[in-house]
């Protein structure tokens, strides 16, 4: 279990933005064409390692608030639950009708709105929704709040009001140093999320969970849903074929059989 | 001749009875605890929400959490199998006043009905048995049915803890007093990972068991307070898709026949149902007792086979198969119940008491008629200002079952299942005259054999099992992906059984598992835990099932 | 289309999946197409990105601009956009091209479509083409206005030379104020063990049909010959012959390298959910019925122990060659 935090100063509000998903095999519904999500939901298993190291984070310096803030329907409240009982302190809920097709423009405003109103030192992300309807929105978010912001953490370090991120790039890992305020958002590799206790689970559903609407927000209804969406989604169709599949027996030259595919295809 | 019998699983029931031994500040405390947010225990729920309603001084007795449900799997419904054709009469009862029938999820009514004696390529109309006719009943999903059922147990006001096993019995002074919840986050190897988590003492002044199908508490139970009744129980594998389809179908289908053998060496009781699930689906699945004898004996691969029969493979053109799952039903029925249904602090409901009608192929209507009769039982006892773990304090209990049509039913269809055991035509006939003397026919019970004592043959019976296509057949590995399971592959094994078996018994259990979770070896078998649906047939045959780590198994959705 | 490519660098070379999007824009060939380059000592990549497709190349040099960071590219980029009238932009898929372009999204208040595989020019309008429900269905999605954001998948696209000549022309941004306040303190260390399974081009997975333990060493061998990192199936890891970080599937990790080596692994739907959006699939199995050869672009069927051995050979002679 790591937990990296030397000279701490307290952290006061840390916000977390989660996201349900639905449970199980995905399907598409082919009337709107967007994930079906009327079945019940789960808390997006990514989020639960940006709840973790939010907890972390608190319990290291012994106080500070961990604020979960999500957008989407009413049945969110399940997955909120769950990182509730994991030991976050409130939820805040952003549900509305109005909300309902918002693509990334529309959703990092709205969010934007709702983190601006809990004015967080520290903003964390789960890296990617297992949907991948949000697997950018923290930069975007991070835009609109004018913060700076620190993708793909795989350690979080905190010390005198400065993080300092370790994450992962394609070529390697950076050390980043940002001073916060900040939106951070962490990879799967940053933590193992906890397990509620039964005592979490139990007491979750007395912790103070708000619902607010968009106008609660001072969202524009132009700036919502479909309306506020600068994307949209014309059609279904099945993928491309992968193309002529090949089978061939080895007779004793098919590693060269295979390099020569390898070399055609530029992948050697 | 070898019998599964002769290598018991080194599991001894003690090892999940247990005192408290949190400390008093760590202790979690509720009124009434009920195990399992299936039908049985979700009705007990809602009835103790409606009793509660009128009895405040009660509810405050009970705690800040009056009523609360635990529930091993992801969420209600997510462990919920059944065909189903519900008899709404034990819901009509529940939700007197409150909720009519068309408000709750069913697929409409049963209209028409047929019941067919198979070949391999024929299909014989024959009249329905007076046990199976299904006029007033509704078609339903099970596991659809649970959530919705949730709901209104959350609506009544009980707390439901998903994700959450019951793994041990506490009692104390010959007393239930509540459960010990499982660990979370051990390794392979039992040891804690980074994040582990302890199960908690969950103590209530009143124990519900409401597991279903091979209970591992009720069977934890039934042993502590010696409850077993003379016969043993029995069980019978139930393996069941759900198919979208270009056609709806109208009716409500079971067949007998094929491809399970009549001949009584085999000892293959069963048949199949075929259920529509609204315009555009349908579900079907094989049912079979769990005595049969042959080794090579595979109801997934039954499954299979039966889907290639014209009649079925009708029905199921242009369609595709949408989910898939698997769960034993216990087949004793009357003569396998309890002798008691009640502990000091204890009773137990449903498919786990085995409160089945297995002629008319129903249990749901009794599991929620006896939850529903389990909470007054506990309502009674705080009524009278008693403290309910009291010997005899829920004897109640069983007083009202035995005056309920739950008893009724059974009593009368007792010697069904048994008669079968002398095979189809033989069976078939003491059947018939069983109904047509509403079971004073025959005069002296029949016995029971356990499914495990049952002397194992081998035959080349697999040769028939069709190849998967990924279209109309599929394998066990494609089937165990579309229950939905997604269990942690590094959890310590959940299921008991002894590794060095003898070649047949070991493939018994690689081809009785529906989810290819046993592979015979040179040694004996090995087991992949992470495949299992919790269906149970390896505890009828040998070995013994005990809850994983919460959260873990199937994710049903319209079983 | 007035289109902006975004070309991100390593050292001094243009990244290949950026001249693959870069590619990708010229031969749509609807209008102009131009590239960015933001860097501190980048005015040598004008050639590449001319040869590849653009006609332009934007460069702004400067030592701030130095750390791949990605809100002063936003800077960068939102300026261009204003100034130039740029009404595409397209982004190939790595760590700082995502936050520039979700970045750049917010900013403009502009249309991002992200994950993309393809794009086409259809009736007049753009339209992406994007995986989803794990590549089993594919969505046309497009953009309700101007300017228009896309990103792709990594190595959607083939570099194609055009043998062109791209105008260079400088620019000075002012950077905003928050996106100078997070600093690179150190960059792109390299992790010891090679690339991890999460970003390897190539991966080279194990199963059952290796026989034992022992015969993972050719997985291995065969995975460092070509660059890439080694994976494993779950019947392979609960058997404890590799470690869980490896394993891809279902209750494993998803991976989608462009060339995804399978050697003695049946392919059952739980290890196919977590590799069958690689982009070529090679697999090599005894059992002829195995499902693996169902979605695989080559499937050998062969003995592993015999075709692996001899292809690492092979493989190590074409590139010492």
């Amino acid at each position: 279990m790591q937990v990296s935090l030397s000279r701490v100063l307290p952290l006061m509000k840390i916000a977390v933005c989660v996201k349900q998903v639905p449970e199980g095999n995905s399907r598409i519904d082919p009337g709107t064409k967007r994930l079906d999500r009327s079945g019940e939901g789960a808390l997006n298993g990514f989020d639960a390692n940006a709840v973790e190291e939010a907890l972390r984070l608190r319990d290291a310096t012994g106080e500070g608030e961990v604020v979960l803030v999500s957008l989407g329907p009413a049945k969110a409240q399940d997955a909120l639950r769950k990182a509730l009982a994991m030991g976050a302190d409130r939820a805040v809920l952003v549900s509305d009708e109005a909300a309902a097709g918002s693509d990334l423009v529309a959703t990092s405003y709205a969010l934007a709105k709702a983190l601006e109103r809990e004015g967080a030192d520290l903003i964390l992300f789960g890296q990617q929704a297992a949907d991948s309807d949000g697997a950018v929105l923290w930069a975007a978010v991070a835009d609109r709040l004018r913060l700076p912001v620190v993708s793909q953490a795989s350690e979080v370090t905190q010390a005198a009001g400065t993080l300092t991120v370790k994450r992962q790039t394609e070529f390697g890992y950076d050390v980043i140093e940002t001073p916060l305020p900040a939106v951070v958002a962490v990879s799967d590799a940053v933590n193992e999320p906890r397990y509620p206790s039964l005592k979490g689970i139990m007491g979750a559903k007395s912790k103070p969970q708000e619902t607010v609407s968009l106008s609660d927000l001072g969202v524009e209804s132009d700036r919502a849903g479909e309306e506020g969406s600068r994307t949209e989604v014309y059609a279904l169709n099945d993928p491309p074929p992968r193309g002529e599949s090949r089978k061939i027996e080895d007779d004793g030259n098919a590693a060269q059989a295979i390099l020569d595919f390898l070399v055609e295809k530029r992948l050697v | 001749m070898t019998r599964p019998a002769d290598f018991p699983p080194p599991f001894r029931a003690t090892d999940y009875v247990a005192a408290q031994t949190d400390p008093a500040d760590e202790r979690i405390e509720v009124g009434i605890l009920i195990v399992g947010a299936g039908p049985a225990g979700l009705a007990c729920a809602i009835r103790l929400g409606q009793l509660l309603e009128d009895a405040p001084e009660i509810g405050e007795r009970l705690g800040e959490v009056p009523v609360a449900v635990l529930e091993k799997g992801k969420q209600a419904g997510s462990h919920l199998l059944s065909g189903a054709v519900v008899n709404p009469r034990a819901l009509r009862r529940l939700f007197k006043g409150r909720k009519r029938i068309d408000e709750m999820p069913f697929y409409g009514p049963v209209e028409h009905e047929s019941v067919y004696f198979l070949t391999k390529q024929t299909a014989l109309r024959i009249p329905a048995p007076p046990t199976m006719r299904n006029e007033g009943n509704y078609v339903a999903s099970l596991s659809r049915l649970g959530r919705w059922l949730a709901e209104q147990a959350d609506e009544a006001g009980a707390m439901l803890l998903p994700e959450t096993a019951a793994e041990k019995l506490l009692v104390s002074d010959g007393r239930a007093r509540g459960v010990r919840t499982g660990d979370k986050g051990r390794g392979r190897d039992g040891q804690p990972l980074g994040n582990f988590e302890p199960g908690s003492d969950l103590v209530a002044k009143v124990t519900v068991l409401a597991e279903g199908t091979q209970g591992h508490l009720t069977g934890v139970a039934l042993d502590r307070f010696g409850l077993a009744g003379p016969n043993p129980q029995v069980w019978a594998l139930a393996v069941k898709e759900v198919w979208k389809v270009a056609r709806p179908l109208d009716r409500v289908i079971h067949t007998m026949g094929w491809p399970l053998r009549p001949s009584a060496k085999y000892r293959e009781f069963g048949g199949s149902f075929i259920y529509p699930m609204g315009e555009d689906m349908l579900t079907l699945g094989m049912v079979v007792g769990l005595d049969y004898r042959d080794v090579e004996l595979s109801v997934h691969d039954v499954l299979q086979e039966l889907k290639t029969h014209p009649l079925v493979r009708k029905l199921l053109e242009g369609g595709e198969r949408v989910e898939w799952g698997a769960k034993t039903i216990p087949e004793g029925g009357f003569l396998s119940l309890p002798k008691q249904l009640h502990a000091p602090g204890l009773l137990i409901c449903g498919d786990g008491a085995g409160l089945v009608n297995v002629p008319a192929l129903k249990g749901i209507h009794y599991a929620i008629e006896s939850g529903s009769l389990a909470a007054e039982a506990a309502f009674a006892s705080l009524q009278r200002g008693q403290t309910p773990a009291t010997p005899g304090a829920l004897s109640g209990y069983d007083e009202a079952l035995k005056q309920s049509f739950v008893w009724k039913d059974l009593y009368e269809v007792r010697n069904m299942r048994p008669a079968f055991g002398r095979g189809f035509v033989l069976g078939g006939a003491l059947a018939g005259a069983m109904t047509a003397t509403k079971g004073r026919f025959p005069r002296r019970d029949l016995e029971l054999e356990r499914d495990v004592d049952v002397e194992l043959v081998q035959t080349d019976r697999a040769k028939s099992y069709p190849a998967s296509d990924g279209k109309l057949t599929f394998d066990k590995l494609s089937s165990v992906f579309a229950s939905g399971n997604k269990t942690r592959d590094d959890q310590p094994n959940h299921i008991v059984i002894r590794r060095d078996v003898p070649q047949d018994v070991a493939r018994l259990w690689e081809r009785m598992c529906p989810a290819q979770v046993y592979e015979a070896t040179e040694t004996g078998v090995d087991v992949t835990p992470s495949n299992c649906v919790q269906c149970g047939a390896i505890t009828a045959k040998g070995g013994r099932l005990t809850p994983p780590e919460g959260g873990s198994g199937p994710e049903y959705k319209l079983t | 289309m007035k289109a902006l490519v975004f070309l991100e660098h390593h050292g001094d070379e243009l990244l290949k999946g950026s001249l693959g999007v870069l590619s990708k824009a010229a031969a749509i060939g609807d209008g102009e197409v131009a590239g960015v380059v933001i860097g501190s000592g980048v005015r040598g990549l004008a050639d590449q990105a001319g040869k590849f497709g653009a006609a332009k190349l934007y460069v702004a040099d400067d030592a701030q601009l130095e750390a791949p960071l990605p809100q002063p590219r936003i800077d960068v980029l939102a300026q261009l956009v204003r100034e130039k009238g740029i009404d595409t932009v397209l982004f190939g898929n790595s760590v700082l091209a995502a936050d520039v372009a979700a970045g750049l999204a917010a900013r403009l208040d502009a249309g991002l479509n992200w994950d993309l595989a393809d794009i086409v020019l259809q009736d007049g309008k753009l339209v992406g083409k994007r995986p989803a429900l794990q590549d089993s269905v594919y969505v046309d999605v497009g953009w309700k206005s101007e300017p228009r954001l896309a990103l792709f998948r990594s190595g959607s696209f083939d570099p194609a030379e055009s043998g062109g000549s791209a105008e260079v022309e400088e620019v000075t941004v002012a950077l905003e104020d928050f996106s100078t306040s997070a600093r690179m303190v150190d960059q792109a260390h390299e992790e010891s063990e090679g690339p991890s399974i999460e970003d390897a081009p190539v991966i080279v997975a194990g199963g059952r049909g290796l026989g034992g333990p022992e015969n993972f060493t050719l997985v291995e061998e065969l995975a460092k010959a070509l660059g890439g990192a080694v994976g494993a199936t779950r019947a392979v890891v609960d058997a404890g012959w590799y470690p869980y970080s490896t394993q891809v599937g279902q209750t494993g990790k998803t991976v989608s390298p462009k060339l995804y080596i399978a050697c003695g692994i049946s392919g059952a739907i739980q290890h196919k959910v977590g590799m069958q959006g690689s982009g070529v699939i090679v697999a090599i199995n005894k059992d002829a019925n195995a499902p693996i050869f169902e979605f695989s672009d080559l499937g050998v069927v062969g003995d592993v122990h015999e075709v692996v051995p001899k292809l690492t050979g092979l493989v190590k002679a074409r590139r010492a060659g």
